[in-house]
């Protein structure tokens, strides 16, 4: 009992090695391929490092990586519910534009109690979200048109449909040479989290955090978690099993976009309380990013959200001091494809050694085995 | 022996899940937790820069629009101020670039950031920093603040810095009107928004006062900026060659770096184009197709930064709206490329319509 103990102890310890190799030996690549890029074109590359750290010690700083960490990590646990599935939903960022912009029109246009408004437009951003991703679901359940396509022409769509929606002449208000949504009304504000002089953090935030416990239990811990698993796994061994593949790839699909709706709400709820030009894009894409960082995994798509935006946040410094914040740009390309590249070596390796021991705990089996029967036979 | 376990792990990661739900939460709290006390401790940058620098004054600040440094147009133009103050004034300024996809928040930290280094003016490019502007500018009520195409910020310490860029580009649809030959023009826009909106009516309403038979072909790039619209050289090239085909043979843009695209395009087809913001004949990047420049509407960004610098720096700050229009000399069309004066009555012709828009016989849509 106790060996088999111990034995369970290492086999933990070594799983937990191989899944902390992978990003590790991701961040190192980054860190020394930018710095060649960094020597070659004859600047410290030691610096820009130390002046990015010393930027997260200051509180203000910390606020804006927190804030804008909360909406990755919604965009990715979005991305991520589809990769589980064996989906790749590209359309994250549409699907959280349009989200937000009906929202944000709502909020304008309906104003109810506080308690009220605010599920609601969580409720609208939801629903938008899902149905914007439905069409690409509902398009691959009925007449196999790969989700990829879809989503991406998706986006564009979603983006002439905003273009149209906050027009001055259908919901829109133009202030200055801005198109927006109008102001929503003060109830639909989700109160923040105020840090004094370092501003605010989004209440949002807290949201997205339980979401992410959400995620977890609902994956690993629920009949539907595991059929999607399963799906995604092997769709035809799933169905064998009894699932509904085309039931389920619709229903990943949209909870997909469910999540991906919300991606916006943080700012839409905590700050700019309009829909405007200048709402930021591309949360959707850093999503996929982030997902890929994190495995899939909650735990793991928070820190790869801190990650990406401490890279983002802390890199504004660089321009004052003489060096091109674009540094962090490269650092952020050069993760990308090595995090996949030493997710695959290290998941070949770790197999290598799994069936290694395999192998040899089989041949000790078998050992006894023989020597067992051979008592017997000798009995 | 595999253990009971292993028959619970998932198919794909083989993760094993019995018993994580306490360490979960608790490592979601222990997160969660040490990022607020975190945030609570620390300093804000804002002590840091303090202690670095009290009250020196290094200059004035830009912080760029979508596209930065080196787009031929825009930012450029702001630019070219910025280096004339530095040369006026001994100034040792900073302008920095925008992250792609940032907030609100973002533009309100680099403001402050630039403010507080001792940078002032600090003036933000372009109408997407008017809710940044205003947050920083009441958290810095010393410095002064400027904003370029925007006049929906109102406080002491802002100058919003707008342009009449109908009238300018009125001038070009008259010049248009008079060197097409197919009696077709074209016009392609950076981004389908208001701002662009106003080129694009002053374009049209110069064309057709002068010749109400010629057609306008019109096309926008994109819906937003964060699409490319400003950015994307081969989207202009793709658009200027569209309206060539149907017949356009001088094709006003308003699409800063895209534009580049436009006037390369037209120089491979031996039409005219017509640049913005700066005097784009004189670019170095565009010279081999600068024959085909028949002329620019100009909007000079860098005079209205050298002039808040000006005022800053003689104690007299630029507060509320400052328009740099025709009559100012903010805006107009330029007449270096020698085709310009070989047109017959082209330069006579925009001399006339610029003397009727200063006195005020011609009025000047803004909206199309």
């Amino acid at each position: 009992m106790a060996i088999d103990m111990k034995k369970k102890f290492a086999l933990d310890k070594e799983r937990l090695l191989l899944g902390v190799a992978g990003p590790v030996i991701a961040l190192v690549t980054a860190v020394v391929l930018t710095s060649v890029v960094l020597l070659a074109s004859g600047k410290s590359p030691v610096e820009p490092y130390s002046i990015m750290f010393t930027q997260a010690t200051y509180s203000d700083v910390q606020v804006l990586i927190i804030n804008q960490a909360g909406m990755y990590y919604l965009a990715a646990l979005a991305v991520a519910i589809g990769f589980r599935m064996n989906l790749f939903n590209i359309g994250v960022d549409g699907q959280y534009r349009l989200a937000a912009v009906v929202a944000a029109i709502v909020g304008a246009k309906v104003a109810l109690p506080g308690i009220l408004q605010i599920p609601l437009l969580i409720l609208v951003a939801m629903l938008t979200g899902a149905m914007w991703a439905g069409i690409a679901g509902l398009l691959k359940v009925t007449r196999g048109v790969s989700e990829v396509v879809a989503t991406i022409m998706l986006n564009s769509i979603a983006s002439s449909l905003i273009g149209y929606l906050y027009l001055p002449s259908v919901f829109g208000v133009q202030v200055g040479n801005n198109k927006t949504t109008g102001t929503m009304h003060k109830s639909g504000w989700f109160p923040g989290i105020n840090m004094g002089e370092a501003g605010e953090i989004y209440g949002f935030v807290v949201i997205a955090a339980l979401l992410g416990v959400a995620y977890w239990f609902v994956l690993n811990r629920t009949r539907f978690g595991f059929d999607l698993r399963a799906t995604g796994a092997s769709e035809s061994a799933a169905a064998a099993s009894g699932v509904d593949a085309k039931r389920m790839l619709l229903t990943a699909m949209l909870v997909s976009g469910a999540l991906a709706g919300l991606a916006g709400l943080p700012l839409l709820l905590g700050d700019t309380h309009t829909y405007s030009l200048t709402f930021p894009t591309t949360i959707g894409f850093q999503g996929i990013t982030i997902a890929l960082l994190g495995r899939n995994s909650p735990v793991g798509i928070a820190f790869a959200a801190l990650l990406i935006s401490w890279l983002e946040k802390a890199s504004a410094a660089l321009d004052l001091q003489g060096y091109d914040k674009e540094i962090a740009v490269i650092m952020q390309g050069i993760i990308t494809i090595a995090v996949v590249v030493s997710y695959e070596a290290v998941r070949v390796w770790g197999q290598r050694r799994q069936q290694r021991r395999v192998g040899i705990e089989l041949a000790i089996a078998a050992g006894e085995n023989t020597s067992e029967l051979k008592k017997e036979v000798a009995a | 022996m595999p253990t009971m376990r292993r028959t619970r792990t998932s198919p794909r990661t083989s993760r094993p899940t019995a018993r994580r739900t306490p360490r979960l939460t608790a490592v979601a709290v222990v997160v969660t937790g040490l990022a607020l006390t975190a945030t609570a401790c620390g300093g804000t940058s804002a002590d840091q820069a303090k202690n670095e620098a009290k009250n020196k004054h290094l200059g004035l600040a830009l912080s760029y629009d979508v596209g930065g440094r080196g787009d031929q147009s825009f930012n450029d133009a702001a630019y070219s101020g910025m280096v004339k103050a530095d040369k006026a004034f001994g100034y040792k300024s900073a302008a920095q670039e925008p992250t792609e996809g940032e907030t609100d928040a973002d533009k309100v930290a680099r403001l402050t950031s630039l403010a507080r280094s001792g940078y002032n003016p600090v003036i933000g490019v372009g109408f997407a920093y008017a809710p940044a502007v205003k947050a920083a500018a009441a958290k810095y009520p010393k410095t002064t603040f400027g904003i370029i195409d925007d006049s929906t910020i109102h406080a002491k310490n802002v100058a919003d810095l707008v342009f009449s860029e109908e009238q300018g580009s009125y001038l070009a649809g008259v010049a248009a009107a008079k060197a097409t030959r197919t009696k077709t023009v074209g016009f392609v826009g950076g981004v389908d928004v208001p701002l662009i909106h106003k080129f694009e009516a002053g374009y049209v309403q110069g064309v057709h006062d002068t010749d109400p038979k010629v057609k306008v072909v019109k096309q926008y790039l994109t819906e937003t900026a964060q699409e490319g619209g400003f950015s994307s050289p081969d989207k202009g090239r793709t658009a200027a060659e569209g309206e060539l085909e149907k017949g356009a043979d001088v094709v006003y843009h308003a699409a800063g770096l895209s534009g580049q695209g436009v006037i390369e395009a037209c120089a491979k087809a031996k039409k005219f184009a017509i640049g913005v913001d700066s005097d784009q004949y004189k670019q170095k990047p565009l010279a081999p197709y600068k024959d085909y420049i028949l002329t620019s509407a100009t909007k000079d960004v860098g005079r209205a930064v050298y002039e808040l610098a000006k005022s800053v720096h003689d104690g007299k700050p630029l507060s509320g709206v400052t328009r740099f229009d025709l009559k100012a000399g903010g805006v107009g069309v330029t007449d270096t490329n020698p085709e310009y004066g070989r047109i017959p009555g082209l330069a006579a012709a925009v001399e006339k319509a610029k003397q009727g828009i200063i006195d005020g016989s011609i009025t000047v849509a803004t909206k199309p």
